[in-house]
């Protein structure tokens, strides 16, 4: 049976969605993607620069990747809608990954001016993967906006705490009908795989990946946590029990 | 309304000596592993026994740096457009007094020298002028801004300090970052560096990164010029407001500079001496205390300090510098001091990739 995670009529082979701010060189980045089999791409849009091919990001973004703009360094929602309208003309495509964000303190969303973006950019037929604080209330208003996905974080961006939200972002995985994409926060292939345990449909990373002494081995080391953690599971992980079971059970008498 | 001068005169009977004098190497390891660091704790990190926790404290600012900026480096260049100047600044080689050809930039030849440095791949400029309002008034400004806006995709100005509806008027305009140095932070030296000109008003200056980040700037960078008075106070101080407008304007990114003072015409000397270890232990003390926040190093600073200090912090630098007015298309102008790293764009970005960092030549665009 097929396991491909459907988003904005893309059909994703790949649950590991990879950023690419923090590379050494963008020459890597090719390396790095064959190596963990990511197949969507995230790029800031405020990076790009088409004028200058040998350094203009996306030179190195493989052409059978899906290519997934961000809004990076937008504080409004209208700031935001005006990036995304500038990645799509450049030539980027539909998907945008909406990031709202005016606290440059701990980089946390500002998931109001998200929702509102959200709205104006599924109006105007973009594909939008919003990045947002972990709430129930907030996801539902992204789902009733149009949004192809809904991206809580693990922990703040860059910091490589792992799933702190963890609790939240179950809720999320239990209430909301779209795939749940953990974006942020995730600093080891551990916590990738348990994110993808719990269910979560994918899981982004950045920091983590292009920081590492070795890229390119640790892009690898995700795309296997993130199988293992999908393949565990859609295969029914056993219960957790508190306790041995007991070799004489209290209900035995009643036969 | 709100100001740091607030914060400045709480600290106004601090005796940081004293301080200093009680710190011990364990107070300085214990501030170092914090997550979270206070004013004291970053004062700590500043203290003379601080020194031999350097190393330490390079391998934090260098950890912290590479998780929240990634192996990267923004490129800028400033471009001078005039050094008329009303001020008598005793460090600057702008001082009204100073013997110097003055000159402003036409629109075409700041055309022309933005097409210089646009060939270099550069996308993010710094305007600078002097202080002088009858001759680069706004509206001369926003002129160049026009210009510039053809060929940048971020411009930021260091110019003399505005009212907040001026720099309104910039932002609208199109200039995204703002640049001002308080120089330093002690009141009773900065009335005597500024013997005369509207410089001399610390008030005015002081709270003009505030007023900028109300007007809508992205981006605002502070400092002080190293040199001027004692510079662990100063750095103190700097940091302090860095972390004050950071706090109000979660906004706004707020940046710093720990410029020195460098020789220029006029001949000022320092008289206080501030080592290439001092202005380590300030970079480094500064990104444990705020581990977000841009640090710029200019080519105030030499080649080999530049490109070991790529590592300790620094995330912003910048390349084919020249400190005089269109020194690009002139050639023999005299600039606001001796710049001690002359290398071009492409020598600075070579240096960059052969150290493991990426240039970035574009990390914003006007939308």
């Amino acid at each position: 049976m097929s396991d491909a995670l459907k988003i904005g009529g893309k059909e994703l082979t790949s649950r590991l969605f990879l950023g690419t701010g923090k590379f050494a060189s963008n020459k890597i980045i090719p390396d790095v993607v064959a190596a963990s089999g990511a197949q969507v791409v995230t790029v800031a849009v405020r990076r790009v620069d088409m004028a200058f091919a040998e350094e203009n990001i996306l030179t190195y973004i493989p052409k059978d990747c899906v290519l997934m703009p961000n809004t990076s360094g937008a504080r409004t929602a209208e700031e935001a809608v005006r990036i995304a309208r500038l990645a799509r003309a450049a030539g980027c495509g539909d998907w945008v990954k909406l990031e709202v964000i005016s606290d440059n303190r701990y980089l946390l969303p500002d998931n109001y001016e998200t929702i509102k973006a959200t709205e104006t950019l599924v109006s105007e037929g973009f594909v939008v993967l919003p990045y947002m604080s972990p709430d129930l209330v907030v996801a539902k208003r992204l789902v009733e906006a149009g949004a192809a996905a809904v991206m809580p974080l693990g922990s703040p961006i860059g910091t490589n705490r792992g799933l702190k939200t963890r609790e939240l972002i179950r809720i999320l995985i239990e209430e909301i009908p779209l795939p749940i994409i953990v974006d942020a926060g995730i600093g080891r292939p551990s916590e990738a795989a348990e994110a993808m345990e719990m269910g979560c449909a994918a899981a982004l990373i950045n920091t983590a990946i292009a920081t590492a002494g070795d890229p390119v081995a640790m892009g690898r080391a995700f795309g296997m946590a993130v199988d293992a953690g999908r393949t565990a599971y859609i295969s029914g992980l056993g219960a957790v029990q508190q306790y041995a079971s007991a070799s004489s059970p209290l209900t035995g008498f009643l036969g | 309304m709100m100001s740091f001068l607030d914060t400045i005169d709480q600290y106004q009977d601090f005796d940081t000596d004293a301080f200093f004098g009680r710190v011990t190497e364990a107070d300085v390891r214990r501030a170092i592993g914090r997550d979270r660091l206070g004013p004291l704790d970053y004062l700590t990190l500043l203290s003379p026994q601080a020194d031999i926790c350097l190393e330490e404290m390079a391998q934090k600012a260098h950890r912290l740096t590479v998780q929240h900026f990634g192996r990267t480096m923004l490129l800028f260049t400033p471009m001078y457009v005039a050094n008329h100047c009303v001020n008598q600044c005793r460090y600057c080689g702008f001082n009204a007094k100073n013997d110097l050809h003055r000159m402003r930039l036409t629109v075409d030849e700041v055309t022309a020298e933005a097409e210089i440095i646009a060939a270099s791949g550069l996308k993010h400029i710094l305007l600078l002028t002097g202080e002088d309002r009858s001759h680069t008034p706004v509206s001369y400004i926003r002129d160049c801004i026009e210009v510039l806006k053809r060929y940048f995709t971020s411009i930021s100005i260091e110019i003399y300090p505005l009212t907040e509806p001026e720099y309104r008027e910039l932002t609208e305009a199109g200039v995204d970052g703002l640049t001002i140095y308080q120089e330093t932070y002690n009141r009773d030296t900065y009335a005597y560096l500024h013997p005369a000109g509207p410089k001399r008003n610390y008030r005015f200056r002081l709270d003009a990164p505030e007023r900028g980040c109300r007007a809508g700037m992205r981006g605002v960078n502070i400092g002080a010029l190293l040199g001027l008075a004692d510079w662990r106070k100063d750095a103190f101080l700097a940091g302090l407001h860095a972390d004050y407008l950071q706090r109000s304007y979660p906004d706004v990114e707020i940046s710093i500079s720990p410029p020195r003072v460098r020789p220029q015409l006029g001949g000022f000397v320092p008289e206080i001496e501030v080592t290439d270890k001092n202005l380590v232990q300030y970079v480094t003390a500064f990104r444990l205390f705020m581990p977000r926040s841009g640090i710029t190093l200019s080519t105030r600073e030499a080649p080999r300090l530049r490109d070991n200090m790529t590592r300790l912090g620094v995330t912003k630098m910048s390349g084919g510098v020249s400190a005089a007015v269109g020194g690009r298309s002139h050639c023999d102008e005299t600039g606001q001091f001796e710049i001690a790293d002359e290398r071009s764009v492409a020598e600075v970005a070579k240096m960059l990739y052969e150290q493991g960092y990426q240039p970035v030549y574009k990390d914003w665009q006007t939308i």
